[in-house]
């Protein structure tokens, strides 16, 4: 099994060399849905190059860095990030909506920003290092 | 200090979220947070999630988010100041005690900003002044990330030896991070990622601060 991290959080996949995967895992991990006319989501659809899909498998690290994001791999290849472009996070804060987060608390319960819409919120960081 | 700040507007709309970016793990900020035992929100962030979303590149950093959800106060400076730099054992100076009471008053100064922002509103940026203080993101940023994050996830799996170059490679691909450098650096007896190359990091700014001060009346 392989670990993938992304935005939408961590999953653990089956794979047939690289990041080569189902189209149904790739779905869950991008949140694309492979059709016969490339990766799509809502209206929108990416062509595949002809050998980033085959029999069924996608090559979901190509699709991703295709899209402009960034791609990186242990050696190995056991562990992904797929992570997240500049213009992606640009984006996010332009239309100044504070980006959305769910993070626990030390007994391990988790909350989201959102929760607090209403309240006029502080939101600070900090470390013990 | 964020206990104060959020026992004083208990009768606002008002929370305190107080975010530690612990790419070592929850244990970490523990003992930091029984210690307060804090009534506000005090959530743990392994993968520096917060900072990446809001593009902040040290600590403290705070984001001032208002009742719709919209930022009115982008990432800034919470409150910290550089006076502790005097303290460089290389230059062998110390903090005084009027650097000491500089620090507090600063320190003040920006929490009664935060006060007077609940209460009444005063302080907030309109729409154009809160993007033009928006952070920039590059595409050197976004690898930094991804390979900061592979760094933090490899050392939580016990895998350090693997997760340095990761780590190495975010630093120099977004140098500005003290939240990459300092979470990759060794730590000092006291805990704390504030060692001889801390100091010569810090040397290396000149005339650039460590804490920007907020764009804040007193600033």
């Amino acid at each position: 099994m392989v670990t993938v991290l992304t935005d939408r959080g961590e999953h653990e996949v089956a794979t047939t060399g690289g990041l080569r995967l189902s189209a149904a895992d790739a779905e869950k991990i991008s949140g694309w849905t492979l059709k016969p006319e490339g990766m799509c989501r809502d209206e929108l659809c990416v062509p595949l190059a002809g050998d980033a899909r085959v029999g069924g498998q996608v090559d979901l690290a190509a699709f991703w860095s295709l899209l402009g994001n960034p791609v990186v791999a242990t050696a190995t290849g056991d562990a992904w990030v797929l992570g997240t472009a500049a213009e992606t996070r640009a984006n996010a804060l332009a239309g100044l909506q504070a980006p959305d987060f769910t993070l626990p608390d030390l007994a391990g319960v988790s909350h989201s920003l959102s929760e607090l819409r209403g309240k006029k919120v502080f939101l600070t960081t900090w470390a013990s290092w | 200090m964020w206990q104060d700040l959020s026992d004083s507007l208990k009768n606002e709309e008002f929370a305190v979220v107080a975010v530690a970016e612990e790419g070592k793990g929850p244990e970490q900020a523990r003992p930091w947070i029984e210690r307060v035992n804090p009534t506000y929100l005090s959530l743990i962030d392994v993968e520096h999630r917060v900072a990446s979303l809001y593009g902040m590149v040290n600590v403290p950093q705070s984001v001032w988010i208002d009742e719709e959800g919209h930022i009115v106060r982008p990432p800034e400076t919470a409150g910290a100041t550089d006076h502790f730099r005097r303290n460089d054992p290389g230059t062998e100076g110390a903090m005084t005690d009027a650097d000491l009471a500089a620090r507090v008053t600063a320190r003040d100064l920006y929490y009664t900003a935060v006060k007077e922002w609940v209460k009444t509103g005063k302080h907030a940026l309109d729409g154009d002044q809160a993007r033009q203080k928006l952070p920039k993101f590059t595409p050197q940023m976004a690898l930094a990330d991804a390979n900061f994050r592979l760094g933090l996830w490899l050392r939580r799996h016990d895998r350090s030896a693997e997760a340095e170059p990761f780590l190495a490679e975010a630093s120099r691909l977004h140098p500005d991070s003290w939240n990459i450098w300092r979470q990759s650096a060794e730590l000092n007896e006291a805990g704390f990622a504030a060692g001889p190359k801390f100091w010569d990091r810090v040397r290396s700014l000149g005339d650039k601060p460590y804490y920007p001060p907020p764009d804040l009346p007193g600033f």
